[in-house]
């Protein structure tokens, strides 16, 4: 392959809109080169709009794209250092599966491309297959088809459009370790387009979440988890308790938050500057259940909430509980299958968190937002 | 633990649905093709005239004496259908790609503009093209002060500067007539074209040239077999449009067999050109389909 000059993927305010609607609003952002990097977002948030701008398919209505130090947004798809893996596969039906995967190769007039097409399926363990016709295939072999097509030609940054999309969740979860083996394998830069959470957590070295045409956040997929900024991010990455809080005092590391009449406790680098009143967010997993007469009270240094169980239901690796508090809000509750005793419905039980494990966003924001669009599809969590 | 009773097999019931399904279509084909089919063989080895009535004689004889004084009109013919077949393909493939890629919300008008001219006779339709290329119509005007009469006198296509009564005329006519025949099949096949396959060969570095001969064209193909058989097997054995817009020196192979038959009531001559027809066709259409490797999509 030639040496390619090439680095980081660079959006610099893209904008796309369709007549009234804007699809990508103002989008910044930096894909270093080589990283595996998620777009995720509920469908219509603009991520395949934006890997289209990327892969040429679509032209910006105003901004810049660059790779390295070239802008390539006036760059016609076919003269752009940069492959998809579409959703739909779109395989050639009338080739072979390796006329498929040196495609691109022929094109551009690679001498030996027979054996790279052949190191391409290899990779992917399709090599047997080299003769068939894509329509012989079963979808997930297909998908890797795509995949091998697209990675053949070494491009400066890999595309995928909900490549796992089509494909059962057996299947989908085997090509999300594949597809993470494959770009540390060829250390390509991946973009990858999604709207299930879990896959973006498991694959992505960074994950950029996307609504409504705008980024909400940037991040690895720990720090979007437990430190998310807006409550789109807090309810679309897992799930989020949001109580109302307002700040009382802030006293040396942490801050006092009144809640419903109850003082609670959060690091005071949580806090936004000047902030009043928030949000407070706690994860279902970072509640402890504390039954009534356990000699259990926690560290004693952790935030405690009484409430009633008004759900349980038991899966097997965890038990889901739904608590009413005395304002009549329900947080949820994730209990490991550690042991410990299981509380019933009706059961008044203490909910008992430490401060750490919270995080508080700006008030004025939807509560709710982002919680509808979640993908639940991705099975048991 | 639930039981699942599993019914004994049932012994496998014959079904004659399908069969009674086919009866219809396939009595049809016995009484109005395959016993004609059969008559017409017989004639074409019959020696006698039609006021002392035929005698079944084998007489192989005709069939030599009908292609020694005819095969001009073969070669003509065939010819004919195959100009008109590539000029149609050249008119109909741009036509048919804009109507299913680019046209949009006129897409279905544009389908019923091609349809159209089914709803007037195909006789009105080819007479309506004397009065087009009449010698004093601005057809021909322009065409005179253009030299384009000079151009097509000069490729043997009119004899003089006049563009009725002529081969032009002729191909005119059957291009014209069997355009919607082939405009219908590649637009069927254009329709069906996932234009994700044409952005992804954008994105393996196609430029749209290659996207076309690499991907849109071949899998228009049935579409193009399909028009090519629609159009070029009917022009061959076409016997209207030479009649009407040609002359004595176009004549075609179909004009000869409707002569024969009903001029002349030389039956045998008549059904032996016929054979020889179905027969060329059926070569040229079997060779054409192997080379277009399509032989799985007819």
């Amino acid at each position: 392959m030639p040496d390619r000059t090439s680095g980081d993927l660079r959006l610099a305010g893209v904008t796309k809109t369709y007549d009234a609607f804007t699809a990508v609003d103002q989008l910044d952002l930096v894909i270093p080169r080589g990283s595996f990097f998620a777009l995720l977002g509920p469908s219509g948030c603009g991520k395949t709009t934006t890997l289209r701008m990327v892969a040429g398919l679509d032209q910006p209505t105003i901004g810049q794209i660059w790779i390295g130090d070239r802008d390539i947004t006036e760059t016609k798809a076919y003269e752009r250092n940069v492959n998809t893996v579409f959703q739909s596969y779109a395989l050639f039906p009338h080739l072979s599966v390796i006329d498929n995967v040196a495609f691109g190769l022929r094109r551009r007039k690679v001498s030996n491309y027979k054996a790279k097409a052949m190191e391409a399926l290899d990779l992917v363990q399709l090599a047997h297959i080299a003769r068939k016709k894509p329509g012989q295939l079963s979808g997930g072999m297909q998908q890797r088809v795509a995949l091998a097509r697209a990675v053949v030609n070494r491009p400066d940054v890999l595309l995928l459009d909900e490549p796992l999309g089509a494909l059962d969740l057996k299947l989908r979860r085997q090509m999300q370790i594949e597809l993470k083996r494959i770009q540390c394998e060829v250390g390509l830069t991946f973009v990858h387009v999604t709207h299930d959470q879990e896959e973006a957590m498991t694959m992505a070295d960074t994950i950029a979440v996307m609504n409504a045409g705008r980024l909400e956040q940037v991040g690895d997929p720990a720090t979007l988890y437990e430190h998310p900024r807006s409550t789109f991010v807090a309810n679309f990455l897992g799930q989020s308790n949001l109580l109302e809080a307002t700040v009382t005092s802030l006293a040396g590391m942490t801050a006092d938050l009144d809640v419903h009449g109850v003082n609670l406790r959060l690091p005071l680098d949580r806090l936004a500057n000047g902030a009043s009143s928030v949000w407070l967010g706690v994860r279902p997993e970072k509640l402890r259940l504390v039954l009534p007469g356990s000699t259990d009270v926690g560290g004693g240094a952790g935030n405690r909430l009484s409430g009633v169980v008004t759900d349980a239901s038991f899966t097997g690796l965890a038990t889901n509980y739904l608590v009413r508090l005395p304002w009549g809000q329900e947080l949820m509750v994730v209990q490991q299958n550690d042991g410990m005793p299981r509380a019933a419905s009706g059961e008044h039980v203490t909910l008992d968190w430490a401060p750490e494990h919270g995080f508080a966003l700006d008030a004025d924001q939807d509560a709710h937002a982002g919680a509808q669009d979640r993908a639940d599809d991705s099975g048991a969590t | 633990m639930e039981v699942t009773v599993v019914p004994p097999p049932r012994p496998a019931r014959r079904s004659y649905t399908p069969y009674l399904l086919l009866l219809p279509g396939l009595a049809w084909l016995v009484v109005f093709f395959v016993v004609p089919t059969l008559s017409l063989a017989s004639q074409s080895l019959q020696t006698g005239d039609v006021d002392n009535g035929y005698v079944q004689t084998w007489h192989v004889q005709t069939y030599l004496d009908a292609l020694s004084r005819y095969w001009p009109h073969f070669l003509r013919s065939i010819a004919f259908a195959g100009t008109a077949t590539v000029l149609t393909l050249l008119l109909a493939y741009p036509l048919a790609y804009f109507m299913t890629q680019k046209a949009g919300k006129w897409k279905n008008f544009l389908l019923v503009l091609v349809i159209a001219p089914f709803f007037t006779s195909f006789l009105i339709r080819t007479l309506a093209w004397q009065t087009i290329l009449t010698d004093n119509g601005p057809v021909a005007e322009l065409a005179r002060s253009t030299h384009v009469t000079d151009a097509l006198q000069w490729m043997r296509l009119t004899s003089n500067d006049s563009l009725m009564n002529s081969r032009f005329a002729v191909i005119c006519g059957l291009t014209y007539n069997f355009l919607p025949f082939m405009i219908l099949p590649l637009y069927a096949s254009l329709d069906r074209l996932d234009h994700h396959l044409v952005e992804a060969s954008g994105d393996l570095y196609a430029t749209p040239v290659q996207t076309f001969w690499k991907v849109t064209w071949p899998l228009s193909l049935p579409g193009v077999v399909g028009g090519t058989l629609l159009t070029f097997i009917p022009a061959a054995g076409d016997y209207i449009n030479s009649r009407l817009l040609g002359n004595t020196q176009t004549v075609m192979i179909g004009q000869v067999i409707d002569s024969e038959f009903l001029r002349v009531q030389d039956y045998p001559t008549a059904a032996a050109l016929s054979f020889v027809l179905m027969f060329v066709i059926v070569l040229i259409v079997a060779v054409y389909v192997r080379r277009a490797g399509t032989e799985e999509l007819i």
